[in-house]
């Protein structure tokens, strides 16, 4: 249907979506989750907070299983040499989900309060750790990831995990979950009432100032201290997927050729840095549906940031800069990446126009009213 | 390195049997709420609302756990076994990401609607979310069985030695692959089974208790039927008519059988006896002449193979693995005369065989003919455990079939709950679907041994570059999540269990009638008018 180069492309844009849409609806509920016992005072409060995103998290949920099923079916050795060289990383972060779907549905079935905080903190927890982990992630990637590939193109991880946790990729951990906690204050503002929507209005003024500060600093560390990635040979961007196909180099400044390429691609962090200020604002004005849609779209517009400063590099490899998997070697072949093209141009629409539905029908603030009504059926 | 290897399918086997715990309830739980939903729209009456939403409370207790579970089986194969996944993520990973988009998504999407949407939907789309969430889980079976069917009966795709690994050539081969079809059905009726099973065990509790007779015996029945059609599809579409293709799927049926020699057809099934793997015979077997070849090739003309026999085919092919194995070396170094690659396409097919040998012979090429020999007794699986955990899942089977067939003759008969003994037998069966499945996994999964892939990537080949600490590290913190999540698991399903539909807190049932002081009998006489 396309040719192999497109649909290679085409991989790059969905997984840049499927993640985006994995930060702005997760975003909202884990930062929801971060935020639980912070500014939930009372266990109505905390109630009405995990209420406002009880529909809807199991749903959201799947953007990240998506991303991941999507990584492994369209860039099977990113997700091999990933997942496996971020070993324990990955399972922090896998046992932090594991308290998200328990803690939401558990939590509420006992009235005992010691039952109720426990889950609270392990629903802060499952909440809060992704992000900064996935962060962390985002932040190493940026520096290289050190691996090399045997002549069977098995990858061999020559890290260890205190390595991952090093000053710039800690910077954006920390600037990771403040997105995610902008994204959940501007939620709660839009669906609660009374108290907590008032507290999750000061969050969103502190945190989306401190955002846009950690950004612009990621930003400037990326741009003057850490060395990108430049393929020097020729590359067959439709040949097979094999890495080892071409040189690369490590060079000063390199993960800013894209922007010098094609200036148009400047919106993206110009967005990263202004949509905290507009959330900021409309926090400010009490607008709420402004606020969260504003903290949306910053999200996208970090995200695409950090892809386009890469592109069309997904995991360099520090250790031998050659073996880094880019977007024209590292994918599946062009039969698997057309059927799932298909199957996406046919079930992303879907999934959209049926998730749409489920967040119009639910729409409305959760408050005190709701619990009265739903004492013993709600979460 | 071995260890390695070991620990990597000890963590595998413990996530996925301890994920399949909550998957079959799931499956089944769900199109039984269909059912209840549906006569609740029909006939309006508010108990089927009720049945519905206790029954859904319960559903949702398993839920949680079934959604727990499943991230680690999408983190795993990545995390322990990233060999495997670059070597066939091209293949196996598209059913993994389909099933997200077309049925992960549907199910998880409306389930929030079912919990939360009751008065938000009309009834009408209340019934539609909650059929899309049956749906979509049973579709997520689907694109799971049809992964899982690849790795049994690998189809579609081929080796391509320009990327090291194996690319699909035909998604319509991996789809309508005959194995994932018989694995289809046989899965998702043995979870409708469990769902039946459990409403059943439960319903029958508080017939023993004599309480909330209407709410009950209306559960039973519904259980009863929707049972009985799962069990008689489960056993009839048992899957060992998917035991005839492909290589490593004949040896799992050998294996089965403890069917060492071939026999002329139709063969005669091992009804009871000691597999000895040593001396390859079967000691003490009991037979039942003809059963075998009829069970697994629904025929009387067509033979079963033996082990030996089998194993006498892997020889050969291991040795033309080797040479395959020799071939793609050179054509790696750079070697890529039109010769060596047409010699290499050739015998690419047995080169899973060849690599069958690296366990003992990191080079392949030059193993000893001691190190194939021990690659040979290796190419088929362990027969005792085979052996056994077949005839535990037949027997659960059966047990539940008569089980079935006797509600439903009681349903029909308008005799629900005159048995107590009955009732008793139904309460105590609870965990015979959940035995049968994980015995019908293990030998599935235990029985595709030596292969991840078969014919294609030893098991022993698919493993991660990672440390035996590592993964001691994340097999004990598993485990202990695993244990502290199933304990409270089990507690909130005893207790919401016990309370029955007084759960609810509708002021109808039970335990709330009792503090009201008002007769608990009344509510079932005006029932039963």
């Amino acid at each position: 249907m396309f040719d192999y180069e497109t649909l290679k492309l085409i991989w790059w844009v969905l997984i840049s979506v499927l993640l985006i849409g994995f930060v702005i609806t997760d975003g909202f509920d884990m930062g929801v989750g971060t935020l639980i016992p912070i500014i939930g005072k009372s266990d109505d409060e905390r109630r009405m907070m995990i209420n406002s995103i009880a529909p809807h998290w199991e749903g959201n949920q799947v953007w990240l299983v998506l991303a991941a099923g999507a990584i492994f079916a369209a860039w099977p050795a990113v997700y091999a040499t990933a997942f496996s060289g971020f070993y324990v990383a990955m399972m922090l972060t896998l046992f932090a989900l594991f308290f998200r779907p328990v803690g939401f549905d558990y939590r509420s079935k006992i009235e005992d309060p010691r039952w109720r905080t426990s889950w609270d903190w392990a629903i802060f927890t499952g909440s809060t750790v992704p992000p900064i982990i996935f962060g962390v992630a985002f932040g190493n990637i940026l520096q290289g990831v050190p691996f090399v590939l045997d002549e069977f193109l098995r990858a061999n991880y020559q890290g260890g995990f205190l390595d991952l946790l090093n000053p710039f990729s800690l910077l954006v951990g920390v600037f990771s979950l403040c997105l995610f906690v902008l994204q959940g204050s501007t939620w709660l503002q839009m669906k609660t009432e009374g108290e907590v929507r008032a507290r999750a209005r000061l969050v969103t003024m502190i945190v989306a100032p401190i955002a846009v500060l950690l950004f612009a600093v990621a930003g400037l560390w990326l741009a003057s201290g850490i060395d990108g990635y430049v393929i020097t040979s020729a590359i067959d961007v439709a040949g097979p997927s094999n890495p080892l196909l071409k040189t690369v180099e490590i060079q000063p400044g390199a993960w800013l050729a894209n922007y010098e390429l094609y200036p148009l691609t400047m919106l993206a962090p110009i967005v990263g840095l202004l949509f905290p200020l507009l959330a900021l604002l409309a926090s400010i004005f009490n607008r709420s549906a402004f606020a969260f849609i504003s903290s949306s779209i910053a999200q996208f517009g970090v995200l695409l940031t950090c892809g386009i400063s890469m592109f069309p590099f997904i995991l360099p490899s520090s250790l031998d800069p050659s073996h880094s998997f880019t977007v024209w070697d590292a994918t599946s072949s062009e039969v698997t990446l057309n059927i799932m093209t298909i199957t996406a141009m046919i079930f992303l629409p879907l999934i959209l126009l049926y998730t749409s539905w489920a967040y119009f029908k639910m729409f409305g603030r959760i408050g005190k009213s709701f619990l009265d009504k739903y004492r013993h059926s709600a979460y | 390195m071995d260890d390695l290897v070991d620990l990597s399918r000890f963590q595998f086997a413990m996530t996925a049997m301890y994920h399949f715990l909550f998957v079959p309830l799931t499956l089944g739980l769900a199109w039984i709420l269909l059912i209840m939903e549906s006569l609740y729209v029909m006939t309006k009456k508010e108990v089927y609302k009720d049945m519905t939403k206790f029954w859904g409370k319960l559903f949702a207790i398993n839920f949680a756990l079934g959604v727990t579970t499943g991230l680690t089986m999408e983190f795993q194969f990545g995390t322990n076994w990233a060999y495997y996944s670059h070597y066939v993520g091209d293949v196996f990973g598209a059913p993994l990401a389909i099933e997200g988009m077309m049925a992960f998504f549907l199910e998880s999407t409306f389930v929030g609607l079912f919990f939360f949407g009751w008065d938000r939907l009309s009834k009408l789309q209340h019934l539609a979310a909650t059929f899309l969430v049956a749906l979509g889980s049973s579709m997520s079976a689907l694109w799971i069985l049809v992964a899982n069917a690849w790795m049994q009966n690998p189809v579609g795709a081929e080796f391509n030695y320009e990327t090291m690994r194996m690319e699909m050539t035909s998604f319509a081969e991996v789809v309508f692959n005959p194995v994932a079809q018989v694995k289809f059905v046989h899965t998702v009726a043995s979870g409708y089974v469990a769902g039946a099973m459990f409403v059943l065990a439960i319903s029958s509790y508080y017939l023993l208790k004599g309480r909330d007779m209407a709410f009950a015996k209306r559960s039973f029945a519904i259980a009863a039927a929707f049972g009985t059609a799962g069990i008689l599809c489960t056993i009839l579409l048992g899957d060992e008519s998917g035991y005839e293709v492909g290589d490593v799927q004949k040896a799992k049926l050998a294996a089965i059988e403890s069917e060492w020699e071939t026999h002329p057809a139709p063969a005669a099934f091992t009804m009871i006896g000691i597999p000895n793997q040593e001396e390859q015979r079967t000691d003490y077997a009991v037979r039942i002449p003809y059963a075998l070849g009829i069970i697994a090739t629904r025929s009387l003309d067509k033979e079963v193979k033996g082990l030996k026999e089998l194993m006498d085919v892997h020889e050969v092919r291991i040795r033309s693995g080797m040479i395959a194995y020799g071939l793609l070396e050179k054509l790696r170094a750079g070697d890529e005369t039109p010769e060596n690659i047409k010699a290499f396409e050739e015998i690419k097919v047995d080169l899973g065989y060849g690599l069958l040998v690296k366990r003992y012979a990191p080079d392949v090429i030059d193993a000893t003919e001691q190190q194939i020999q021990m690659a040979v007794d290796d190419s088929i699986p362990r027969v005792a455990p085979m052996f056994w955990s077949f005839r535990i899942m037949v027997g659960s089977g059966i047990a539940m079939l008569f089980i079935f067939l006797f509600a439903f003759y009681q349903s029909a008969c308008n005799k629900i709950g005159s048995n107590k003994t009955f009732l008793k037998i139904c309460l105590y069966s609870l965990p015979l679907p959940w035995i049968a499945i994980e015995a019908g996994w293990f030998v599935a999964e235990y029985g595709r041994q030596p292969w991840a892939i078969a014919e294609i990537l030893p098991t022993h080949m698919g493993i991660s570059s990672v440390s035996v600490e590592q993964v001691w590290f994340s097999i004990i913190s598993i485990a202990s999540f695993y244990t502290v999540l199933l304990v409270i698991e089990l507690f909130l399903m005893f207790k919401f269990a016990r309370l029955g539909p007084s759960s609810l807190k509708t002021g109808k049932y039970h335990f709330e009638q009792l503090e009201n002081q008002i007769e608990p009998q009344l509510e079932v006489k005006q029932e039963s008018k």
